[in-house]
């Protein structure tokens, strides 16, 4: 959609008009994340840019904040808590996850509509309601866990978050995955069975590698969940599971400190990096179901 | 005879089919049943177990389980007689040695202020009441009654004609079997031999081997126990905490939800709260408003965006793409930290204006701890909400459709809006209701940057949770949250369809 060269003056300020405000609506999408870079390399503990910084005296920049981030005891055990959490939540949300696409992309299956309602519930339940509601019922269930099982209440601590971020990846699971399954040709599992493959080995060797770069991309989409809930971690758990979220939370609101913007940049990179493996992997799966990559 | 077709093996093709068509739906099921029970488990009964509390009010009947029979049953309204104080006196007792009566203090203080401490005061005074003259009374005419065995053969043997003792006793050995323990010496309290003084005296002869007992009583003078209770607390005087008492009786009670809407139970039937109480209307109505103008202003930002995106070369667009995946990518807590960054009074945004000198430094502009800090950084966050949807429904809206209007002699606006315009709006209509839908639950954004005036009804629900411990009425808020979404999510699945969730 060029400019003719025949548009009237009021076609050009219009057609530059309207770049111009796309411009800065873009601005203001992209701006707020870039701000924090720069000032997360602040000397001083401040929240803006001082003097120094827009003189781009190298006086005025320095890592003390990351240099807190790393041996700051309170960060580094929610960094940890952060690394245990999102991980096994992933697992348990992907493994269910991809078994349960696979059975909701049959032909026939029964009560599909609710079924597949109640498994996509934890992404449409605003998060404020599942905290609410996981908070009466993973108290109980810890209690329950730590009397009559006899188990450590820190352990159960752990399962209680991992459990209720598995279940809130679950629909981005589901989505993705039968997503991938539309294009999935269901004569290749047919063929693999005709030449003597058992289900299982079908499964793994021809309708996995297929429709990996959809669990993998749903996986991603789990691990983001988790990586990044605060809600639920916070009326759930208790203060030795704080996650990295939790406790930018914790600085926002009470102690500001700009380490918060030295985490806040290694965050953004980390997405950074998670939105290039997810673009990546739509385009080769794309690719392998013979699409052309949009 | 028309032949019946036959599969390989010889029986019917017709129930042949069917068994393969039910193995295959057992298939399909056998898959899915893990992760159904796993979430029925972890999500859907704890959802289920917030809607129940929302109307659960066990706690006054299981605390207080004699004054309720008592009170409940009587006729007349106001202060009681000696009779329902007398049951007050034995639950209360049995509270406080397992430490209820706290609990069911902090719950009748949500509907009647000063309660909390009432149940405190009065808890700690039940112990020294002036019915040790029945407990010396009856141990010196026979010092047995200073042995729990005793008690426990006696009171098993006049069960019928001693109830209130009966009834006392076997709570009183419940609260301490639960522990693992047994009735010690130390154990035997007055309120135990208030209640034995009392069946003796309504007795009209003594019963088996209670003759010694039966005398004492009758030769004591009852202490008023009405009295006692208000001289702990002058407020058991007044007819308020019965009213209170009467109405919370029930195992279950509308009472969070009307809370939740500023109504109130009074005896007289269900009343507006005072002016001066009511709050969650006018929160329940900022949450939907400020959601509608975050709906708006994502609406008013996301369009055009969606459009350039549309209508650029796919090479081009996707580049731009990335300027909008990027913070949808980026963690929430990121986001909001940055727009605290921006928008306080130190911030960059104020320092930018005072530099480009439209601010005077003294009169930096206050944009956080407000309804526009919550509304800026909220239509930040849920922007690219608005514009994924609106770019998916106008990329299948063909160029050449603008083009044809266009050559038939339309202008440009005309051409917009009459052609293009209306075939855009389920995209803007899925859009909306995604944002409006995830708008009105959030929590974190406006409780950092919203200060008082900008929170919803969420900080509420949270506040609730963690700081007053008012648990009912936070579910019951929850629950009237929950409804709406869910409303409102039927009414997406209507205009889009479920299956046409898309991310990223």
């Amino acid at each position: 959609m060029g400019l003719p060269p025949y548009a009237t003056p009021g076609q050009r300020i219009w057609y530059y008009g309207f770049r111009v405000i796309c411009g800065l609506i873009f601005f203001f999408l992209v701006a707020p994340i870039v701000v924090v870079m720069p000032l997360s390399f602040n000397a001083q503990d401040f929240f803006t840019f001082t003097p120094e910084m827009l003189r781009l005296d190298p006086e005025g920049y320095s890592l003390k904040h990351y240099e807190d981030f790393f041996t700051n005891p309170q960060w580094q055990l929610a960094l940890k808590n952060s690394l245990i959490i999102a991980p096994l939540a992933t697992i348990i949300s992907v493994s269910l996850g991809t078994l349960a696409a696979i059975g909701l992309s049959q032909s026939h299956v029964p009560f599909k509509r609710a079924i597949m309602a109640i498994l996509i519930s934890p992404m449409i339940v605003p998060l404020i309601i599942s905290a609410t509601g996981m908070f009466f019922f993973y108290s109980s269930l810890g209690n329950w866990m730590e009397n009559s099982l006899g188990l450590d209440k820190n352990f159960v601590g752990y399962v209680k978050v991992i459990l209720a971020h598995a279940v809130l990846g679950i629909p981005f699971v589901i989505i993705t995955v039968t997503a991938t399954l539309v294009g999935f040709d269901r004569s290749l599992t047919r063929a693999a069975a005709n030449m003597g493959a058992g289900p299982v080995t079908t499964f793994f060797r021809v309708q996995m590698p297929l429709i990996l770069p959809g669990v993998i991309s749903g996986g991603l989409f789990a691990f983001i969940t988790s990586f990044d809930e605060v809600v639920v971690v916070l009326f759930v758990g208790s203060a030795s599971q704080k996650t990295l979220p939790w406790q930018m939370f914790i600085g926002l609101r009470e102690q500001i400190s700009p380490t918060i913007l030295a985490v806040a940049t290694i965050l953004v990179v980390i997405s950074i990096a998670l939105l290039t493996t997810v673009e990546l992997l739509r385009r080769r799966s794309e690719r392998l179901r013979g699409m052309s990559p949009g | 005879m028309a032949e019946v077709m036959q599969a390989a093996d010889g029986t019917p093709l017709k129930r042949s089919l069917a068994r393969a068509l039910r193995r295959q739906k057992l298939r399909a099921l056998g898959l899915i049943a893990p992760l159904l029970f796993f979430v029925l488990i972890t999500f859907i009964i704890p959802i289920g177990n917030m809607l129940f509390r929302s109307v659960e009010n066990d706690i006054v009947q299981n605390t207080l389980p004699g004054t309720i029979a008592v009170l409940t049953a009587r006729e007349e309204t106001g202060v009681p007689g000696e009779d329902v104080f007398t049951a007050l006196y034995i639950d209360l007792f049995i509270a406080e040695e397992q430490k209820l009566h706290t609990r069911l203090g902090s719950r009748l203080n949500y509907e009647q202020t000063g309660a909390s401490s009432m149940f405190r005061r009065t808890g700690r005074a039940v112990g020294r009441f002036d019915t040790g003259t029945y407990t010396d009374a009856i141990t010196d005419a026979n010092p047995a009654w200073e042995d729990p065995a005793h008690w426990a053969a006696t009171v098993e043997a006049n069960a019928a004609d001693l109830p209130r003792t009966a009834n006392a006793w076997s709570r009183w050995q419940a609260v301490f079997a639960a522990e693992g323990d047994e009735i010690g010496k130390r154990n035997l309290e007055d309120f135990l031999f208030t209640a034995l003084y009392l069946d003796l005296r309504d007795a009209d002869a003594a019963p088996a081997g209670l003759d010694a007992a039966y005398d004492a009583a009758r030769a004591t003078d009852p202490v008023s126990i009405k009295d006692a209770f208000i001289d702990a607390d002058d407020k058991w005087g007044a007819p308020q905490i019965w009213e209170t008492l009467t109405l919370y009786a029930p195992k279950y009670t509308p009472g969070y939800f009307l809370n939740s809407l500023d109504y109130q139970k009074t005896p007289d039937g269900i009343e507006k709260r005072p002016e001066n109480e009511q709050i969650y209307i006018t929160l329940f109505g900022r949450t939907i408003w400020m959601s509608l103008l975050i709906t708006f202003s994502c609406i008013a930002l996301g369009y055009p965006i969606a459009w350039l995106l549309a209508n650029l070369p796919m090479r081009k667009a996707n580049v731009l793409l990335i300027l909008v995946l990027l913070p949808f990518w980026t963690s929430l807590l990121v986001r909001t930290s940055a727009w605290k960054v921006m928008l306080q009074q130190q911030g960059v945004i104020n320092d930018v204006l005072v530099w480009v000198g439209l601010v005077d430094n003294a009169n930096r502009l206050i944009m956080i701890n407000n309804q526009f800090g919550t509304i800026v950084a909220m239509t930040h966050i849920l922007l690219p909400f608005m514009i994924l949807p609106m770019y998916s429904v106008m990329q299948t809206i063909p160029p050449s459709y603008l083009r044809a209007a266009k050559s038939l002699g339309a202008t440009n606006w005309t051409a917009f809006w009459r052609v293009y315009f209306p075939q855009s709006v389920p995209g803007i209509g899925a859009g909306s209701i995604l944002v409006f839908i995830l708008a009105i639950g959030y929590y974190i954004t406006p409780e950092i940057v919203g200060g008082t005036k900008g929170v919803f009804i969420s900080n509420r629900i949270a506040y609730h949770i963690s700081s007053s411990l008012n648990w009912g009425l936070a579910a019951a808020l929850g629950t009237i949250l929950l409804v709406a979404v869910l409303v409102l999510y039927w009414a997406y699945d209507k205009i889009v369809g479920i299956d046409n969730v898309k991310l990223g």
